[in-house]
């Protein structure tokens, strides 16, 4: 086991997936020469050469729908979006070509492409670069849609991106781009549609993806320590597919639910997870389901008030808090 | 309106159609009698097949949209009769002349826009979206534009594969506005890509005239002078003619693997799709006189006529037989089962249709 930044695991996961497959490519804007916009690319253009990784010019449509087009062919086109928040320029070939082409063919034609990036606020930069679109994504059948949370998640489900064959679209954060953790030296992956309990409790089980999931880590610990309730954190990691059996298993233990995404409430990926847990463990509930999700606006910029926006620790305890009353 | 629009470019104007002066291009000049002959069947099959779909149409069992290809045949016919094992095609929503063309049989194309699951695309497509990836047709696309990336990114694999091989990549030429497909054309042109761009200019999109929609320098393929692209533009109810150029084109991107745009002049008889009364942005006098003067199937039939390729005998047996067919294609569609409701859910993930241990998705994807 190394201990390596989520930055190095979704790189080591594309350099293995690269040795092992002639056919899979790593595109997009400053991934090659510059090393990467977010430095996770860094270092592949030396190790594969430029036939591997590609440069592409400020062009989402034209070079997503390429390699989509590719991917038809067999060409396994890992794609960089330097924020998610761009693919809303390739939305149609993100959606119509991408999702939509194995079914409008009756199963003729498939597209393994993976298209990646961070798709996080909490930056700064104000609201057209903070979009966090996993759920707008995965409410089209056709798309598959990960949001991991840690680096040996970020390996893992790279890597079982990479080798679907399917459209996969990895969701990263910027904010985690350092974070450390354990990964194992050998090959693995973790399957798409298998959620995580990243912490075991009996009171209360959160459920959230993405870095949702640190911030309930930490706000678990806290109800713990100072409110001696025991929380489980259910980390999705897959929102669709969606591993419903982990989160109703975990509900029908705890009986309470608190839903943590840093998407708009609005059709969130928790609305969906609040209807499941309803329609599939109605009687189990004790409480109402509580939910956390961003204060409903446009992205602000100014930080102080962005990280009041957004969930975070205090708010998660105080929601947590409310469920248990 | 008046203006007949078809005629944009004044090389289009010169000519009536009359015999080709492309005949003896030694791509033409060097097809075999059965080769010319094979051509005429099909240009008249692709004719016939449609003209039969008007009926089915008006008879209520297809639905949606029906975008025909009456008036253009020898754009598919042309270009693609060139085509070998590494060429690839995509187009529009204008695509049951090329899908006809690759050797997709009617039944299945006819069977797709009634809704049959014994449609090429099982009645999950339509109209719109013909696939047969089989034959390098890779579709088929409902939005205008979007297949411009796509097609390019075919022509990147064929290149990434070390083939010797392209994608001709149509649209029609309401969609040179579109911003995919400048980026493709971009892409193309800085990659070196063996993709062919072939506007099919029948000089509108949908009710509005190109010029209304378009600005340009002259004609619309030389806008690939903007991305250092060649470009050609060709009369194309000449099927000499678009073979002879295309030729020229697909021979750019074997050998140099470089990209190239043709805009064929071309013209439809029909509204932009059955749902359009063709009333208010043409006058009957000029769809009457490209069809006396430049209709592609008859011209062609002329052709092969003076060149005694053809007799007339045979021209009706070919016809009767193409007619023969698209009837029996429409009983075909009429006898076939609809797809189930379990269907519904089948072909959207290849991972889901193919689970196994072997497969990376666990966990719910379709849900309730
Ligand atoms: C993005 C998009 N906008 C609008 C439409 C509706 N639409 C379908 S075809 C068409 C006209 C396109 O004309 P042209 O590109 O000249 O092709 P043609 O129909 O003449 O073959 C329009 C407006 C669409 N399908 N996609
Ligand atoms: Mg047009």
């Amino acid at each position: 086991m190394a201990v390596i930044s989520y930055r190095e695991a979704l790189r080591a996961a594309m350099r293995e997936e690269l040795k092992r497959d002639d056919k899979v490519v790593i595109m997009g804007e400053e991934v090659a020469q510059f090393n990467g916009a977010y430095k996770v690319t860094e270092g592949l253009l030396k190790e594969f050469g430029p036939k591997r990784i590609v440069d592409t010019p400020i062009s989402e449509a034209g070079f997503i729908g390429l390699g989509i087009g590719a991917s038809m062919l067999g060409i396994r086109p890992v794609m960089e979006l330097m924020f998610w928040s761009f693919s809303y320029v390739a939305f149609d070939q993100i959606v119509n070509n991408a999702g939509n082409i194995r079914y409008m063919s009756g199963g003729l034609i498939n597209c393994p492409i993976v298209i990646r990036g961070p798709a996080n606020g909490g930056t700064n930069v104000g609201a057209t670069h903070s979009h966090t679109p996993e759920a707008i994504l995965a409410s089209h059948p056709g798309i598959k849609v990960v949001c991991p949370a840690t680096p040996y998640d970020a390996k893992g489900l790279m890597k079982a991106a990479i080798r679907d064959n399917d459209p996969v679209y990895v969701m990263e954060n910027t904010i985690l781009y350092n974070d450390k953790g354990e990964v194992p030296d050998e090959d693995y992956i973790v399957p798409l549609g298998v959620a995580d309990v990243k912490r075991l409790g009996t009171d209360l089980t959160i459920v959230a993806h993405g870095r949702a999931v640190i911030t309930s880590l930490k706000a678990a610990e806290i109800l713990e320590k100072e409110h001696g309730v025991s929380v489980e954190v259910v980390d999705l990691r897959s929102i669709r597919p969606l591993d419903e059996e982990t989160i109703l298993a975990s509900v029908r233990k705890t009986h309470r639910a608190l839903l943590v995404e840093e998407n708009k409430p609005f059709c969130g990926v928790d609305a969906q997870v609040a209807y499941l847990i309803q329609s599939k463990a109605f009687d189990e509930l004790d409480a109402p389901i509580h939910r956390v999700s961003s204060i409903d606006a446009p992205q602000i910029y100014c930080k102080r008030m962005e990280d009041l926006q957004m969930p975070n620790v205090e708010r998660v305890v105080a929601e947590a808090l409310k469920v248990l009353a | 309106m008046a203006k007949p629009a078809v005629l944009t470019h004044p090389e289009s104007l010169k000519r009536p159609a009359g015999p080709s002066e492309y005949a003896k291009d030694p791509v033409n000049a060097s097809m075999s009698k059965a080769e010319k002959i094979a051509l005429y069947t099909k240009m008249a099959r692709i004719r016939h097949f449609e003209q039969r779909c008007i009926r089915i149409y008006q008879q209520g069992k297809i639905g949606g949209f029906l975008h025909l290809y009456v008036g253009q045949e020898a754009v598919a016919a042309g270009t693609i009769s060139l085509l070998g094992k590494n060429d690839h095609i995509i187009t529009g929503y204008r695509d049951h002349g090329h899908g006809l063309m690759v050797g997709m049989g009617m039944n299945e194309c006819m069977a797709e826009l009634t809704g049959r699951v014994t449609g090429c695309s099982q009645g999950k497509g339509g109209s719109m979206h013909y696939f047969a990836p089989d034959k390098n047709y890779w579709g088929g696309h409902g939005i205008v534009g979007g297949q411009a990336p796509l097609g390019t990114g075919l022509a990147y694999a064929v290149k990434y594969l070390g083939l010797k091989g392209s994608c001709l990549a149509y649209m029609g030429d309401g969609a040179v506005n579109q911003g995919a497909v400048h980026e493709a054309y971009n892409l193309a042109s800085l990659w070196d890509l063996p993709v062919i761009f072939v506007v099919e200019n029948n000089g509108y999109s949908m009710g509005t005239s190109q010029e209304r929609s378009t600005a340009h320098p002259g004609c619309l393929a030389k806008r690939a002078e903007g991305y250092n692209m060649a470009w050609d533009v060709i009369n194309g109810h000449d099927v000499y003619e678009v073979r002879a150029k295309t030729a020229i084109a697909l021979k750019r991107a074997h050998e140099e693997s470089k990209p190239t745009v043709l805009e064929i002049f071309t013209y439809r008889y029909f509204g932009h799709s059955m749902a359009d009364p063709d009333k208010t942005y043409r006058d009957k006098e000029e769809i009457k006189e490209y069809r006396e003067k430049k209709d592609p199937v008859l011209a062609f039939e002329q052709e092969l006529l003076s060149e005694k390729v053809l007799t007339p005998e045979l021209s009706l047996k070919i016809n009767e037989a193409a007619m023969a067919e698209a009837d029996k294609a429409a009983i075909f569609a009429d006898e076939s089962p609809d797809p189930t409701v379990a269907d519904i859910t089948k072909h959207i993930y290849w991972e889901e249709d193919n689970r196994g241990p072997k497969t990376t998705s666990r966990g719910t994807i379709i849900f309730e």
